[in-house]
């Protein structure tokens, strides 16, 4: 009816003039257009703004012995975060090393069981976990391993993160064995193969690159935690690699220049953040090369 | 009347003499081949649900050995259902629920305690989207004899690829780029790879669940022939929409309406001579 309706009428016969309703759609979505460009560039301004202030404040202490040296004595200047960055990457190791098998494996459970009261309350319980408080994190372990033992650890640092990394992983492999096409899954049990060399074989392959960039997220994330190391790996001034004492982290390193009243070291707090961020971003670009696997595209 | 339907309105037609003339063999050696049959798979009142959804109603059904039997009926029949529940592909479907029997040269596919494993290595499977794993050629079809351990050594694998390959007629096609992913291939081609993939596995029965209605009509027709092909070594079951594939490649056809099934009996006398009304009417297009 309308079609026919709108036949009758006479053709036009090129492009007339705007009229006034049609310039103010026009305007109308430009400027829409032009809001949510602003938008995105105040999402990516703290980034820049950040960047540009560590650069201004804390290049100027960035030196060789920043990198390799242990913090300097109150008073003197020099020194550095070396001991600070060994512990982030024992820390995040151990972290990955006792989180990365269970969370990787519940996330796999979880895309492979689907629906169902367990899988569901699993899913619920991964969710609250990860709107914990870190610091809530930190006592508790403070609570369950440091009081326990009667003394900070690496350990203590190491789980804490670890229990960080769990829902984290956990979530973002559910979701990407999820995106692995069901046909693929069928393909392979279809020929003979049990579900766990179908999820070993084919499911978790096809899923590798998406799993690891969530790994990678998650393991930078965790490299910048303060709160969950206060009272667990608690820092420590000097070199140690004892998982059994009191180690040194980065974020705890800054945490603790930055409330000194010393100018100098507010200067190493400064120069301490660019290093982290430095790493952080290093991971996530690691993250954005690994998407891109061979077989993946074409 | 069987030269109608053998001869008629074949999708690749008329390309080359030379691909046409097994097609038209199909009817004319039907009725001197079809004789002596046994029957490889066999449902017995089987009926099955989804949830409380009922997808099949008492289906009794015999398909015979080595020879090519087509499932047709229109979308939601029950076709596809009955066809996955042969090497029991709806396992993984949470609330399903089945009745009476299917059996696999006489023996129950869902017998307590059958390994679902075993079955599948007996029972191969080929789908409507093609779906190769995101590795090489080679190790497409080497990957499923090699795990279920068909294979002994480098050597006797080699072997396997190669009489898989051109068993499914692609070896030609492939046999200098084994080595590079199979998601290169076209889409015809990559439906073939499947086919010698789930030979490679050595089945007995073949489960083609529409496997040329994403290809263009030049790779449907080398699926056809190539069905043609196999039949002499393996027990086909083909679930097609089109009305002319089932009529050229199949010895056998079963209507499905509804999740009942309706009619079955040799190709050319469901096509020539139903004797059910809605055979007769989904055949010719009257509605489905």
């Amino acid at each position: 009816m309308s079609e026919q309706t709108i036949d009758r009428r006479p053709r036009a016969t090129g492009f007339a003039a705007l009229s006034f309703r049609e310039r103010r759609r026009r305007v109308v979505s430009r400027v829409m257009i032009g809001g949510t460009g602003v938008a995105a560039a105040l999402t990516v301004l703290p980034l820049l703004l950040i960047f540009y202030h560590l650069m201004r404040a804390g290049l100027g202490s960035l030196n060789p012995d920043f990198f390799t040296n242990v913090p300097a004595p109150v008073g003197e200047s020099g020194g550095g975060v070396g001991n600070g960055v060994l512990g982030t990457f024992l820390l995040v190791a151990l972290a990955g090393a006792m989180g990365l098998p269970v969370a990787i494996g519940a996330g796999i459970y979880l895309a492979e069981a689907e629906g169902g009261r367990l899988p569901n309350a699993i899913r619920f319980i991964t969710d609250v976990m990860n709107g914990i408080p870190s610091i809530v994190i930190g006592i508790f372990v403070w609570a369950w391993i440091v009081v326990s033992v009667g003394a900070f650890s690496a350990f203590a640092g190491g789980v804490a993160l670890a229990i960080m990394l769990l829902p984290m992983v956990t979530r973002t492999t559910e979701e990407m064995v999820r995106l692995v096409p069901r046909e693929l899954k069928e393909g392979a049990l279809a020929l003979g193969f049990t579900r766990w060399r179908t999820t070993l074989g084919v499911v978790l392959p096809a899923a590798r690159s998406g799993i690891l960039t969530g790994v990678l997220v998650a393991l930078a994330r965790i490299a910048g935690e303060t709160a969950p190391l206060l009272f667990t790996a608690f820092g420590n001034p000097f070199w140690s690699s004892d998982l059994g004492k009191p180690i040194a982290a980065l974020p705890v390193q800054i945490f603790q220049y930055a409330i000194s009243p010393y100018e100098e070291q507010h200067r190493q707090a400064w120069a301490a953040s660019l290093l982290l961020i430095a790493l952080v971003l290093a991971v996530s670009l690691t993250a954005r090369f690994l998407i891109r696997s061979p077989y993946r595209s074409r | 009347m069987q030269q109608t339907y053998s001869g008629a309105p074949r999708a690749g037609a008329p390309l080359t003499p030379e691909a046409a003339t097994p097609m038209q063999q199909t009817a004319t050696q039907q009725t001197a081949t079809l004789a002596p049959a046994q029957t490889a798979i066999e449902a017995d009142d089987f009926s099955f649900w989804y949830g409380s959804a009922r997808a099949l109603n008492d289906i009794t059904l015999q398909i015979q050995e080595k020879r090519v039997t087509a499932l047709i009926g229109p979308s939601g029949c029950g076709k596809s259902t009955f066809l996955r529940s042969i090497n029991r592909m709806n396992d993984l479907i949470p609330g399903i629920r089945h009745d009476g029997d299917i059996r696999l040269n006489g023996e129950s596919v869902y017998r307590q305690g059958l390994d679902v494993v075993q079955l599948r290595k007996r029972v191969g499977m080929v789908f409507q989207k093609s779906n190769p794993f995101p590795k090489s050629i080679y190790d497409n079809v080497a990957y499923g004899a090699r795990v279920n351990g068909l294979a002994k050594g480098r050597r006797d694998l080699d072997d396997l690829v190669e009489r898989s390959l051109k068993q499914a007629a692609l070896w030609d096609e492939v046999s200098d780029r084994l080595d590079r992913s199979a998601l290169g291939l076209s889409g015809g081609q990559q439906q073939r790879l499947c086919i010698a993939r789930a030979l490679a596995v050595q089945p007995e029965v073949l489960l083609m669940d529409e496997p040329a209605s994403a290809l263009d009509p030049i790779a449907t027709q080398k699926i056809e022939e190539l069905i043609y092909e196999l039949k002499d070594e393996y027990t086909i079951v083909i679930v097609t929409h089109n009305m002319q594939q089932a009529a050229r490649v199949s010895d056998y056809t079963a209507f499905f309406y509804m999740g009942s099934l309706v009619e079955v009996g040799r190709t050319n006398e469901i096509f020539t001579n139903p004797r059910e009304d809605r055979t007769e009417a989904y055949i010719t297009g009257r509605f489905g």
